[in-house]
């Protein structure tokens, strides 16, 4: 089998074994009505976590994907409420807003030659500080079209619920899965995480890729922001805030390298879901101080990355003192 | 050169300067369709800023380019490579996370309906690469296969692209014999089809198993271009080493007789793949100079003898004591020093002065604990810059301001600063002006004349004949010779360097 899909496979064993000791403990967890509260409650990271496997595949990093939830939440609330727009008119200005926000750091990360750990450092700050100080607050939005769109779900067999904003977090594995694996697009993603410079010999537009990339990751931020706001019914400054790490912690999990050039969408979705599993069964069982869902990440996380060592590593030796003869 | 008919890439007067330094000086070269001109030349003739400028990754100062007769100028890489120039490197340049079709494709991948059609790329890729003998999976990652097959793809690719002129730069390398005669096969191939072909490599015989032409560059300039069946290797090698075989030395400046005793006794000691078994007896107060081409394993041996490569075989004594030289660490505590071939690369500090620069080595010796104060440091950066006359106008300077050959004994300041009883210089007047040349060779003959031991690295047959008190001349990365007293002379050197393919083509 190719090397490649091993750390998918890990993490997806992992996930079924995992869940099978979840249900031989607490039977209730083997039901849709679990599983859909599971994709409802892990929308917004999945979402967000889906921009970030391309920037990680990249070879890049994005820190500001959880401000720019706050900071869109809250900008959807304002204009909802304080200006009275309707929702539908609101979302695609602030996605697009989102959009550009990260295609100029895309920009500044390629023409200025810039680290992305620097550049989404200082996306970060920007974002969350103008958040806060458009608001303290938690806004409420009270409209009838957040009321009808939470409301809104499809029925699964055995009484579980696929809710809305779920159903929105498959459909973007689903596209962005595709734009990963079957567009040019993502080849040439992959093509700068496995090397810039070959990359760009061989004729991609790393600039232009590396553009589309930031932004891909922002907008899906202001999508996942968004989805927060219909999930909480309010634009609050300070949601979400280390959702980036969480959302990098689950694309490592899902199988993706974090140095670039390996990765899978559909991984991703699995390390969403573990963490959400992990919280569920600390929900099941009452006792646990919900803090141990860290830990279990944590765990994971370190277990992952030794397997990514073992397995890519193992290919190429090591990299130390090595030159090529005079 | 006159204007030639056939010429598919022509280029006239081709000049190219870095600051001080003309890295090539008014060349002129055409490749014809359906040859393969080999491009001849040591370190630093120019060849790969040739190279470079042919195929836009550098943009040249004068000169011009004809592509099928019409000037052309490129400003990148992927402009040239759409005019018809495509080029692999021996680092092969492609994407070893991807799949083979993905590394043939990217860029062009057939769609459908706006989605990549991987069947269909699949099919494609499977075809091209069966054209040049390759029956792979196309879908497995490029790096699950040998360098060979990344070779292959390369070609593969730059050819499909461009298809007009290859550059192949060094394709062999890193390849074994079979590998090579496959890679040969596909390049009389694709000469047969009417390619362009231009073939660079340090490997003679490759030169005349498959060149048509050969052209040789030496120090910027065009020595000449010549076609294959009217010369043999020792023109050859000395067309690229500029020597001529009726020069003679006659000065022999170090007698073998005065040399002390023995400081470095190596048995059998080698790596394998990069140097064979070597048995070398290195005293005190002599100079032992390692001729050979570039590739022959004169680096190899040096970074053996320092520690910087392990070797894997034989023992090194030192003292007539056994010793274990694991490390660059290890060779220090041994008091031996090294100034390495690429300055500015592996031996200069560029941002820091002369004086920091000078005490470097000789803080590392002393740890972490026993700093050296300012004033030890200028006294001691002081007596070095006036016993080897370093030219600068404070020892506070950066050194990357200082010349080229000022900054080489700097490097030789900081060894000798640790008081070492064995330098090892690899190529210590490269890229330095000539002037300077002579001062190198005359601080050289003074460390000897202070009982010092040295092995020099050169390509400057000149100068290793009158400093050195034996020569070692090395071929396919080993030993192939040691000469003595009045063998010691230009033409015995190139004699030896070139005899091995003589040799090999009876």
């Amino acid at each position: 089998m190719n090397a490649r899909y091993r750390p998918l496979m890990a993490t997806t064993l992992i996930f079924i074994v995992a869940y099978a000791l979840c249900v031989s403990q607490y039977p209730g967890m083997w039901s849709t009505r679990v599983l859909g509260n599971f994709l409802t409650d892990n929308a917004f990271l999945g979402v967000a976590a889906v921009g970030a496997t391309f920037v990680i595949i990249s070879g890049g990093i994005d820190l500001s994907v959880g401000a720019v939830i706050g900071l869109t939440g809250v900008v959807t609330a304002i204009l909802i409420t304080r200006l009275g727009l309707h929702p539908l008119v609101v979302f695609p200005l602030v996605l697009a807003l989102a959009a550009l926000f990260g295609a100029v750091m895309g920009a500044v990360i390629h023409f200025l030659r810039v680290p992305p750990f620097i550049v989404t450092l200082a996306g970060m700050f920007l974002a969350r500080g103008l958040a806060s100080v458009l608001t303290q607050d938690s806004i409420p939005i009270d409209h009838e079209f957040y009321r009808t769109v939470s409301s809104l779900y499809i029925k699964l067999p055995g009484g579980g619920r696929l809710s809305a904003i779920g159903l929105t977090m498959l459909a973007v594995f689903a596209i962005f899965g595709l734009v990963a694996h079957k567009t040019r697009f993502g080849s040439y993603v992959y093509a700068i995480g496995g090397n810039p410079v070959s990359a760009a010999l061989m004729g991609v537009p790393t600039g232009r890729t590396t553009v589309a990339i930031y932004a891909l990751s922002s907008f899906l931020g202001g999508l996942s922001g968004i989805i927060y706001s219909l999930y909480t019914s309010a634009g609050y400054p300070l949601a979400a805030v280390g959702i980036e790490l969480d959302s990098i912690a689950a694309v490592v999990i899902g199988g993706t390298l974090l140095t670039g050039g390996y990765g899978f969408i559909f991984g991703t979705l699995i390390g969403v879901m573990l963490q959400g599993l992990v919280q569920t069964f600390i929900v099941f069982d009452g006792t646990l101080s919900s803090w141990w869902t860290k830990i279990a990440i944590g765990f994971l996380l370190f277990m992952f990355i030794l397997l990514q060592n073992l397995v890519f590593n193992r290919q190429n030796g090591p990299a130390h003192l090595r030159k090529g003869p005079a | 050169m006159t204007n030639d008919q056939r010429a598919v890439l022509q280029a006239t007067g081709i000049t190219k300067t870095f600051g001080s330094h003309a890295a090539l000086k008014n060349v002129d070269i055409a490749f014809q369709a359906g040859e393969v001109h080999a491009l001849l030349g040591e370190n630093g003739a120019g060849k790969s800023t040739l190279i470079k400028i042919l195929t836009g990754a550098y943009s040249l100062d004068q000169g011009t380019i004809r592509l099928d007769g019409e000037e052309v100028s490129f400003a990148t890489p992927l402009q040239a490579q759409a005019l018809g120039i495509g080029t692999v490197y021996q680092e092969v340049n492609l994407l070893p996370n991807m799949t083979v079709m993905d590394n043939l494709y990217i860029g062009r991948q057939p769609r459908r309906f706006g989605l990549v059609d991987r069947k269909r790329m699949e099919r494609e890729a499977r075809a091209v690469l069966s054209g040049y003998g390759l029956d792979i999976d196309v879908r497995a990652d490029l790096s699950t296969f040998s360098v060979a097959v990344q070779q292959i793809v390369a070609i593969a690719r730059a050819v499909a692209l461009s298809g007009k002129v290859l550059i192949l730069d060094e394709p062999t390398a890193s390849l074994d014999a079979a590998e090579v005669e496959k890679l040969f096969d596909i390049v009389r191939r694709l000469k047969a089809r009417g390619l362009a072909i231009v073939f660079i490599t340090h490997f003679l015989d490759q030169v005349f198993a498959l060149s048509d032409r050969v052209t040789v560059l030496r120090n910027g300039q065009l020595i000449g271009t010549r076609a294959i069946s009217d010369i043999n290797r020792t023109e050859v090698v000395k067309m690229m080493l500029g020597k001529d075989l009726a020069l003679h030395h006659g000065e022999i400046l170090a007698e073998e007789s005065e040399v002390g005793e023995t400081l470095v006794s190596l048995r059998d000691y080698g790596l394998k793949g990069r140097v064979e078994p070597i048995n070398l007896d290195i005293h005190r107060g002599e100079v032992i100079g390692v001729a050979g081409l570039l590739g022959s394993g004169r680096t190899e041996m040096a970074r053996l003898l320092f520690g910087i490569d392990t070797a894997d075989s034989g023992r090194i004594a030192v003292d007539g004591r056994d010793a274990t030289i694991r490390s660059p660490r290890d060779a220090v505590a041994l008091g031996f020093g090294f100034c390495p071939e690429d300055r500015k690369l592996d031996g200069i500090f560029g941002d820091l002065s002369v004086r920091e620069n000078i005490v470097m080595a000789m803080q590392a010796r002393l740890g972490w604990f026993r700093a050296l104060t300012r004033d030890e440091q200028m006294e001691i950066a002081g007596n070095y810059i006036e016993a080897l006359d370093i030219r600068t106008a404070s020892a506070e300077l950066p050194v990357k301001l200082l010349s080229g050959g000022n900054q080489q004994k700097v490097i030789l300041a900081r060894w000798l600063a640790t008081d070492p009883r064995f330098l090892i210089l690899d190529e210590p007047t490269r890229g330095i002006d000539v002037g300077a040349h002579a001062e190198i060779v005359r601080v050289i003959s003074r460390l000897r004349e202070d009982g010092l031991a040295l092995v020099v690295i050169s390509s400057e047959l000149d100068e290793v004949v009158s400093y050195s008190s034996r020569v070692v001349v090395m071929r396919d990365r080993a030993i192939a010779a040691e000469l003595h007293g009045a063998d010691i002379n230009v033409a015995r050197i190139v004699e030896t360097i070139a005899s091995h393919h003589a040799e090999a083509e009876q």
